[in-house]
């Protein structure tokens, strides 16, 4: 069984090329196809996802793939081929298991890619393009992807700014249904954490921005009430988490309005986001009890942090890939010793049967008994004879040299001119 | 057989110790797995073994230290499970198991058996006063400890690390602030109703010379500083440091309470 893969991605090539060679869904079976007729191709399946465009076949004796790509999406082969990879054997094994598990993703550890695997798989298989080896492969691939995630931390932590906001905004409020968000001043980023709150369940929305007409559009937007700007100081402590992006150039928020706000909320926590630079909050209010103040360098500070974890945990993710790796080839190899030696104990059958028949017309009529003890004698031989070689190649099978005792074997027994008869 | 009983539930309380000293330092996964079915069965077999005692009449007045202790730590064992249930956060079992498995340790000392009641306390007053009154330390500790992880996580957030190790573990701030409230709330009644439950007792049958005793005022001590912080709490909605001061302050009064007089009052003991 012969392995290949050839593909691009966000590390080997800039989004002009990917882009050139990307596969939309819905020529996704004809590309599919297309493959599978490619000389030598057994079986093979295609994954097009805005970060790579990969193909992964299986063959008996190897395919060319690189002359493939160019020819398929119509693009100048040497533009390719400084961008391209190409992986064989237990390489394109390893390189599947990576991309299933998410340690080959732009964000190291997000969980959508192996959705899009499963989806790539599911539709080469439906097409029959998937149906033994590469069935095989990629079931594994979605156990060790599944055992990465299980037994790693990978993606258990936020590393973007609006995840991070999300995330510490739930170690101080728990669930955050039924809290209050205040976004003032306006952004994308300050957009897109108001989103990911949301869709976190938090309960009302105030906008407040110096434009009145902007936070009216907002409030429109999302689902919420616009606020006077004249008016934040006093309706702040209505809120739980406080989202601020403004361009004013000192602070709207200092250690007394912190004050006031928790004595009208009788201690009850906030939490300040300031995404804003200059800063509109002043540090200082984060030193009081229960006022929680992060500007954007603190949020990318935990983001960073959450990074370097997840870079720890992809360590681990990457040994367990490695181990999979290993016993996955094995599996292969012990795979490919099977029809070995079917053939040989076929083939001393066959000569057996041939020798019987030869020495029962030299010896004329024998009774019932003498024609067990015969049949037993030469069976009892070529068992003896076949132990060894037998024994010797399913055991070798984890050895370096297994190609070379398989092959020798063959030769031997001149196993290479027959095939089985399963 | 019940002391029997009650060192099984002591070996199964040391694996729920081991996973509190470990997990300090990271934890161990084997350790988090087996750790709940161990306390679990522990705090059953601990049950049994305190039904035993009072079916043979051995806990009559469980203000016998080592009843006592035994008691205290089946009732915090329950409340572990309360909240475990209730909050989903095994976060307290860092203070509770280890606390559980010193007392059971003492309870399970061979002369607890040895300890049998004087003909003149036996009283039904005394057991729903000693009972009562363990409810109420449960609850005080269990709020305590609360308010300690409040200030652990509260100085996590401030000093904007919060990931790795134990501490990325912990239950949200407001999840730790509603587990202390409600824990000191469910305790002050029990608490409140177990000095009276005292004070009819010592009332009726010693007279006011039960004010002298040191255990008698540290616990009326304990039982203010207790709605003090109840009151600031309702009024002004106090948490974090100054809660915690608080609490730990009636916590300390609690244990020199527990201490003083090793079980006894004096007002029993002189003559």
């Amino acid at each position: 069984m012969n392995f290949q893969l050839i593909g691009v991605n966000h590390n080997s090539a800039p989004v002009e090329v990917r882009e050139r060679l990307a596969i939309p869904e819905a020529r996704l079976p004809d590309a599919i196809r297309s493959l599978v007729q490619q000389p030598g191709v057994d079986e093979g399946m295609v994954l097009s996802t805005c970060n790579r465009v990969e193909l992964l076949t299986s063959s008996n004796q190897g395919s060319d793939l690189r002359g493939f790509l160019p020819l398929y999406f119509g693009v100048n082969p040497d533009t390719l081929k400084s961008h391209v990879y190409e992986f064989k054997e237990r390489d394109a094994v390893r390189h599947v298991f990576r991309v299933a598990s998410s340690l080959d993703s732009m964000v190291v550890g997000e969980p959508q890619i192996l959705g899009q695997v499963k989806e790539a798989y599911a539709i080469a298989r439906g097409l029959g393009a998937v149906h033994s080896a590469l069935d095989v492969l990629l079931s594994r691939a979605f156990a060790v992807a599944k055992r990465v995630r299980t037994e790693t931390a990978i993606g258990s932590s936020s590393v973007s700014i609006a995840s991070v906001a999300v995330q510490l905004a739930q170690k101080i409020f728990g669930s955050l249904t039924n809290k209050t968000v205040y976004m003032v001043g306006a952004g994308k980023m300050a957009e897109l954490a108001t989103r990911r709150l949301m869709a976190n369940g938090v309960g009302k929305i105030l906008f407040s921005n110096r434009t009145h007409e902007r936070a009216l559009q907002l409030s429109e937007a999302f689902g919420g009430h616009a606020v006077p700007f004249e008016h934040l100081h006093d309706t702040a402590d209505h809120a739980d988490i406080v989202l601020i992006s403004t361009g004013a150039a000192g602070f709207l928020f200092r250690r007394e309005h912190g004050e006031r706000l928790l004595a009208r909320r009788r201690n009850s926590p906030m939490f300040f986001i300031d995404i804003s630079v200059p800063r509109n909050v002043d540090p200082e209010m984060g030193r009081l009890d229960g006022m929680f103040v992060y500007d954007i360098d603190d949020l990318q500070a935990v983001a960073a942090g959450n990074t370097a974890e997840r870079q720890k945990e992809a360590a681990r993710a990457e040994e367990i890939v490695e181990l999979e790796v290993e016993r996955f080839a094995l599996r292969i190899q012990s795979l490919a010793v099977v029809p070995t030696i079917l053939s040989l104990q076929e083939q001393c059958e066959t000569i057996r049967q041939a020798e019987m028949d030869r020495i029962r017309g030299k010896l004329g009529p024998i009774s019932a008994d003498q024609e067990a003890a015969i049949e037993a004698l030469t069976r009892g031989i070529v068992n003896k004879l076949l132990h060894t070689p037998i024994t010797t190649l399913k055991s070798s099978t984890s050895e370096p040299e297994a190609a070379t005792i398989h092959e020798i074997i063959r030769r031997i027994f001149n196993l290479n001119s027959r095939k089985p008869n399963k | 057989m019940p002391l029997f009983w009650l060192r099984v539930a002591l070996s199964l309380y040391g694996v729920g110790l081991l996973y509190a000293v470990v997990s300090l330092w990271g934890g161990r996964p084997v350790l988090t797995r087996i750790m709940l079915p161990a306390v679990g069965l522990g705090t059953v077999f601990h049950f049994v073994a305190i039904v035993e005692y009072g079916v043979l009449g051995l806990v009559v007045a469980p203000s016998f230290l080592h009843q006592g202790e035994s008691l205290l730590a089946f009732l915090l064992m329950a409340f572990f499970f309360v909240v475990y249930f209730r909050y989903k956060t095994a976060s307290p079992g860092v203070a509770v198991f280890p606390m559980a498995f010193l007392l059971t340790v003492l309870a399970s000392a061979p002369s607890s058996l040895l300890t049998s009641p004087s003909p003149g306390v036996s009283n039904r007053w005394i057991i729903i006063h000693v009972g009562l009154i363990l409810v109420g330390y449960s609850a005080l500790f269990f709020s305590f400890f609360a308010s300690i992880l409040y200030l652990l996580q509260e100085r996590n957030l401030k000093a904007k690390a919060t990931s790795g190790g134990f501490w990325s573990r912990l239950p949200a701030l407001a999840t730790i602030d509603e587990i202390g409230y409600k824990c000191l709330v469910f305790g002050f009644p029990f608490m409140t109703l177990g000095l009276i439950a005292g004070s009819i007792v010592a009332e009726a049958r010693f007279g006011s010379r039960y004010f002298d005793d040191p255990k008698i005022l540290l616990s009326i001590l304990m039982w203010v500083v207790y709605m003090v912080l109840l009151y600031t709490r309702w009024s002004a909605g106090w948490r974090g440091r100054r809660a915690a001061y608080l609490a730990a302050f009636a916590f300390a009064a609690a244990v020199l309470a527990w201490s003083v007089n090793t079980g006894w009052h004096r007002f029993i003991a002189a003559p």
